[in-house]
């Protein structure tokens, strides 16, 4: 089991209401967030209406607001909110033991959840 | 203290019961065996190991013992006599140290070895050491058993300082007993929240309130960098930003590990606890385990409850008629006297989930539930927790509440109320004499006449009768009773802040003021937001509004910016960043423009423009390198533009008097002078100014917030224009005969707008909604006006003239430019 999970380090360096960005190396930059209810995510970073930068956008329930234009992105599915239309690419994620893992085939981008 | 207690019972066995020996005489292992006894007293010789010199107690009920409000002999589950009766050999005080498998037996520190048939291995956790310089030294104690308790009680008879270390359940529990034996008590928490995986951030804010008024100090995202002794004893604790507290005692209350020591060298399978199937046996057939050190279905649990449920599957199994166990859904409570607080289940917002909050203020409660799928998600309870039991059945039931979706949150007995569902239907029944609104003393007889005498809308009922007016809560109420009295006819309010909220701005803005409010979260409660956290539209508002309020005092809430006012730069198309350094008035030298030529290359920034503000932006910089260009212009004396900011943008002015033929005054010295006293100013919208030497005006000041047009007898000063989408000429505020005078205006004009407009409401607008005659009277009809608010512009710019970027060049935040990582999928490695 514990290899199929990435190790990305310890969950206090996301504060709460933060993202942090994880660049791929010939992948999709992933977006790692921290809500205010102490909850843990991760998407592609990337808006599914142009691409804006998800980890930037300001994070509130478990939702995160894009930057650029304000569409809300759900957290939990990656869906867009509301009346807009899109999705974005969930990656899992677990936290044990005071540590997040993200499951490393969806890193890599083999298996988008 | 520590010798090997024995309590042998009389042999009166029959050589035919199978072995059962137990490892760990705590809560689960006892409960097993009872519910073994309880099935089949006859099928098994038990022999009970345990660390602890005593016998089985309840150990959650340490905390009450810590407090003074038991004592060890009510808290025993099973005197000597029980394990004698039931014929049970409890060795206690002599720890298990091996299993071997091969032969069956289980090898005791002091040597006894003891065969079995089957084993239990119910270890429990080990609580976790941060491993801090100082942790060894003597009075660092942890909070687990009688042992702990007793070193704490020690200190606590000498009085002086205990600081904890951890914020959830067991560190709270041990700061509330240690304060009330008399210690002065400091908890230390790594995160900004008290008992982050049970409370969101609203109970939190409230938690903490309440323990500050109990006179703990709560230090919320301290990070422990060493603890300080003397001659071997603990004297302190210091924190990585430097913080220190003194300290006599050290409860270091983190976290637990399941205690799997033992199973692990026994070759079982382990993970992050003893691996069990849902019959507690695990890898090896005749070797069970239960309570805290096990992982079930991949979850180790730290509460008692899952347990019971363990301990049933366990004996059903072992005594041959087994039913399973499916895993649990836990509920927390602190058991610290005066405190309630509940939370079950998932509060995390999930899809498709709805939150319901109710707050009120006056009584301290908030409550949340969380509702998907018409079943009941989640709770979070604090101040009132006398539904927490009725939530949780609803919850591990999963039943159906669609039939009390609209009383859920007003609890059991309004739910159970049947007609009573539909809270117009409970107003209605109301008596007249009802108080409606605490706060101000109204009762449902006046809401309903003041209805009556034409109030037809929220806003009108506040402003009439003032129900509703101050915290909100009753707000839900006069919304009924308007809606029986009015029907359809009901009139919108003003617009309100947003969906999370029943107050508009400007109230929101006075309520902080009256009320003393201080926080995003304290304003949240006192005035019945109904969303837990907010959105993206009122925290930023109210971060304003709370800076604004309080200039040196608040701390600034980076999580409730705009990334551009957060990253300090304005995000592009491309998630690239733009850079746009201060140039005071329009001017620049050859050391400034060599410095950005430098950057722009330095950085290969694709494009340089001169902006309509009449400075140089720079585009293109990812936001990792953002702190090497600021350290860069830094370094050429250029601070942030603030082109990002709510806040004051450009001074833009002409040649002036010092070149210009038709020049009245020295237009470009009055621009940089109100630059430097402007800039760094937070405010509702961005904030533009402009001077111009003469009434050619070439330097737009009639499409400026505060525009200045000199004059040859002075100074005309303009104010509420706009360049933007809807183009508004500025309207003329005064004349006056002084840059001094200038100058004076220009603040309190300010001022004036950063106390009252909107959050996102240029001058422009605002000025449309007040009137200009509204921002005359502010100014001018008291001779006194213009100095105090000027005054208090001054006040706050104390506070807000530091520059931005050399604090993040500093190193202030920077985890905000840093990537966690970086995936290299080659060697599937992580490098930082
Ligand atoms: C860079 C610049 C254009 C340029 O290359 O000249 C610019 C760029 C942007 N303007 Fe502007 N405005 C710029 C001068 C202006 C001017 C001219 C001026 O200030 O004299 C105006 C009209 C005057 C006025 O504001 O009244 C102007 C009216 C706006 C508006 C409309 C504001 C309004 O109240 O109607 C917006 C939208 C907003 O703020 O919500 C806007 C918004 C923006 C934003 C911030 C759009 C955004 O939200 O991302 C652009 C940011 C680009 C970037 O990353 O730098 N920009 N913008 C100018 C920067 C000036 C500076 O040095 O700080
Ligand atoms: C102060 C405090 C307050 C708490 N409050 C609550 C609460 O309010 N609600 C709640 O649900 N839970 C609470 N808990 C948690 C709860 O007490 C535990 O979940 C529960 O005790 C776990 O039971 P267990 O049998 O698995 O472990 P334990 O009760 O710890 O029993 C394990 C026993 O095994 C012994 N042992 C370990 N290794 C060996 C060995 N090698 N040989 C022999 N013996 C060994 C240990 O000494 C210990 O006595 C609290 C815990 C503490 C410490
Ligand atoms: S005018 Fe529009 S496109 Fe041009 S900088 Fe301003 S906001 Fe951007
Ligand atoms: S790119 Fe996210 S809202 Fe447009």
């Amino acid at each position: 089991m514990i290899g199929d999970w990435l190790d990305i380090g310890p969950v206090s360096q996301i504060s709460p209401g933060n993202a942090r960005t994880l660049p791929v190396q010939g992948g999709e930059e992933i977006a790692v967030f921290h809500t205010l209810d102490n909850q843990f995510y991760a998407l592609v970073n990337k808006c599914p209406h142009r691409a804006g930068p998800l980890s930037q956008g300001i994070v509130h329930g478990s939702v995160v607001t894009c930057p650029l234009h304000n569409w809300n992105i759900s957290l939990k599915t990656g869906e867009a909110q509301g009346d807009d239309k899109g999705c974005v690419p969930t990656i899992p994620l677990k936290v044990d033991a005071g540590r997040i893992y993200l499951l490393r085939e969806a890193v890599l981008g083999k298996k988008a959840a | 203290m520590n010798a090997p207690v024995q309590f042998q019972p009389s042999d009166t066995r029959t050589g035919v019961a199978e072995r059962l020996v137990v490892i760990g005489n705590g809560m689960a292992g006892c409960r097993a065996v009872e519910e073994i006894l309880a099935r089949d007293p006859g099928r098994f010789a038990i022999t009970i190991f345990g660390a602890e010199p005593r016998v089985n107690y309840n150990r959650i009920m340490l905390s009450p013992v810590l407090a003074g409000e038991k004592t060890f002999d009510d808290i025993v589950i099973n005197t000597a006599d029980w394990y004698a009766e039931n014929e049970i050999a409890l060795v206690s005080g002599d720890p298990v140290t091996v299993i071997d498998r091969q032969t069956q037996t289980v090898v005791t520190r002091s040597g006894r070895i003891e065969p079995y048939d089957r084993l239990l291995i119910a270890t429990g956790s080990d609580p976790f050491i941060i491993p801090v310089p100082g942790h060894e030294l003597a009075g660092v104690v942890t909070f687990r058993d009688l042992d702990d308790v007793d070193k704490m009680l020690a200190a606590a008879d000498k009085g002086g300082n205990a600081v904890v270390i951890g914020g959830g359940l067991l560190g709270l529990e041990a700061a509330h007993g240690l304060s009330l034996r008399g210690m002065n008590v400091t908890v230390v928490h790594l995160m900004p929240t008290l008992m982050e995986r049970q409370l969101d951030e609203a109970a939190g804010y409230l938690l903490k309130a309440a323990l500050e008024r109990r006179g703990q100090t709560i230090v919320t995202g301290g990070d422990t960098a060493e603890i300080q002794g003397k001659d071997d004893h603990v004297t302190g604790v210091r924190l990585k930003d430097g913080q220190e507290f003194a300290a006599d005692i050290v409860v270091m209350a983190v976290g637990i590990r399941p205690a799997t020591g033992l199973a692990k060298a026994a070759g079982l399978d382990v993970e992050r606890g003893i691996i069990v199937d849902d019959h507690m046996v695990t890898s090896d057939p005749a070797i069970m385990a239960v309570g805290e050190c096990v992982q079930h279905r991949g979850t180790c649990y730290g509460l008692v409850a899952p347990l019971w449920d363990m301990c049933r599957a366990l004996a059903d199994h072992a005594t041959g008629s087994p039913s399973g166990y499916e895993g649990s859904v836990t509920s927390t409570k602190l058991k610290v006297s005066g405190i309630d607080l509940f939370s079950a289940g998932d509060f995390s917002g999930a899809d498709g989930a709805e939150d319901i909050v109710m707050r009120d203020a006056s009584r301290g409660v908030y409550k949340r539930v969380i509702v998907k799928d018409d079943r009941l998600v989640g709770a979070v309870l604090y101040g009132d927790t006398a539904d927490g039991s009725w939530y949780f059945d609803l919850l591990k039931k999963g039943e159906d509440i669609s039939g009390i979706r609209e009383a859920l949150i007003f609890g059991q007995a309004f739910a159970a109320g049947g007609a009573l569902a539909d809270p117009n239907a409970a107003v209605a029944a109301l008596s007249d004499d009802a108080e409606i609104c605490g706060c101000n003393g109204v009762s449902k007889g006046k809401v309903v006449e003041t209805i009556h005498a034409g109030a037809c809308s929220l806003d009108a009922v506040r402003s009439q009768c003032k129900a509703s007016a101050s915290c909100g809560s009753c707000t839900g109420l006069v919304e009924s009773l308007l809606k029986l009295t009015l029907g359809d006819e009901v009139a919108a309010g003003p617009k309100t802040m947003c969906k999370c909220t029943t107050f508009t701005h400007s109230d929101v803005r006075r309520l902080i003021v009256e009320k003393d409010l201080k926080l995003i979260p304290q304003v949240m409660q006192e005035l019945n937001w109904a969303t837990p956290d907010g959105c993206a539209s009122c925290r930023p508002a109210l971060n304003y509004y709370l800076l604004c309020a309080w200039p040196g005092a608040y701390i600034d809430d980076q999580q409730s910016r705009f990334v551009n006012e957060r990253l300090h730069a304005n995000i592009q198309k491309d998630g690239t960043y733009s850079v746009v350094p201060r140039m005071w008035g329009g001017l620049t030298n050859p050391k400034e423009l060599r410095a950005i030529a430098d950057v722009v290359e330095k950085f290969n920034a694709p494009m340089v423009k001169v902006t309509g503000g009449q400075r140089l932006d720079i585009f293109g910089i990812k936001k990792e390198d953002l702190p090497a260009v600021w350290a860069d212009l830094n370094a050429a004396g250029m601070v942030s533009g603030h082109a990002y900011g709510k806040s004051l943008r450009t001074v833009k002015t002409c040649v002036g008097s010092e070149w210009c033929r038709f020049g009245t005054q020295d237009s470009t010295g009055l621009g940089v002078k109100l630059e430097r006293m402007t800039w760094g100013s937070w405010m509702p919208h961005k904030f533009k100014i402009a001077v111009s030497g003469c009434p050619r005006n070439c330097a737009e000041a009639t499409i400026k917030d505060f525009g200045v047009v000199c004059v040859d007898s002075g100074y005309e000063l303009h104010v509420g224009g706009n360049g933007g989408i809807k183009v508004r000429a500025t309207d003329l505020l005064c004349k006056v005969e002084t840059e001094v005078e200038a100058m004076d205006i220009c603040a309190a004009f300010i001022q004036l707008y950063r106390e009252q407009a909107w959050y996102l409401e240029r001058t422009a607008p605002w000025i449309e909604r007040v009137g200009l005659a509204h921002v005359q009277a502010a100014l001018f009809d008291d001779p006194d006006a213009v100095a105090r608010l000027a005054a208090r512009f001054r006040h706050s710019q104390q506070f807000m003239q530091d520059d931005p970027w050399a604090k993040r060049v500093a190193g202030d935040e920077a985890e905000l430019h840093q990537h966690l990582a970086e995936v290299r999928p080659l060697n599937l490695e992580m490098a930082q």
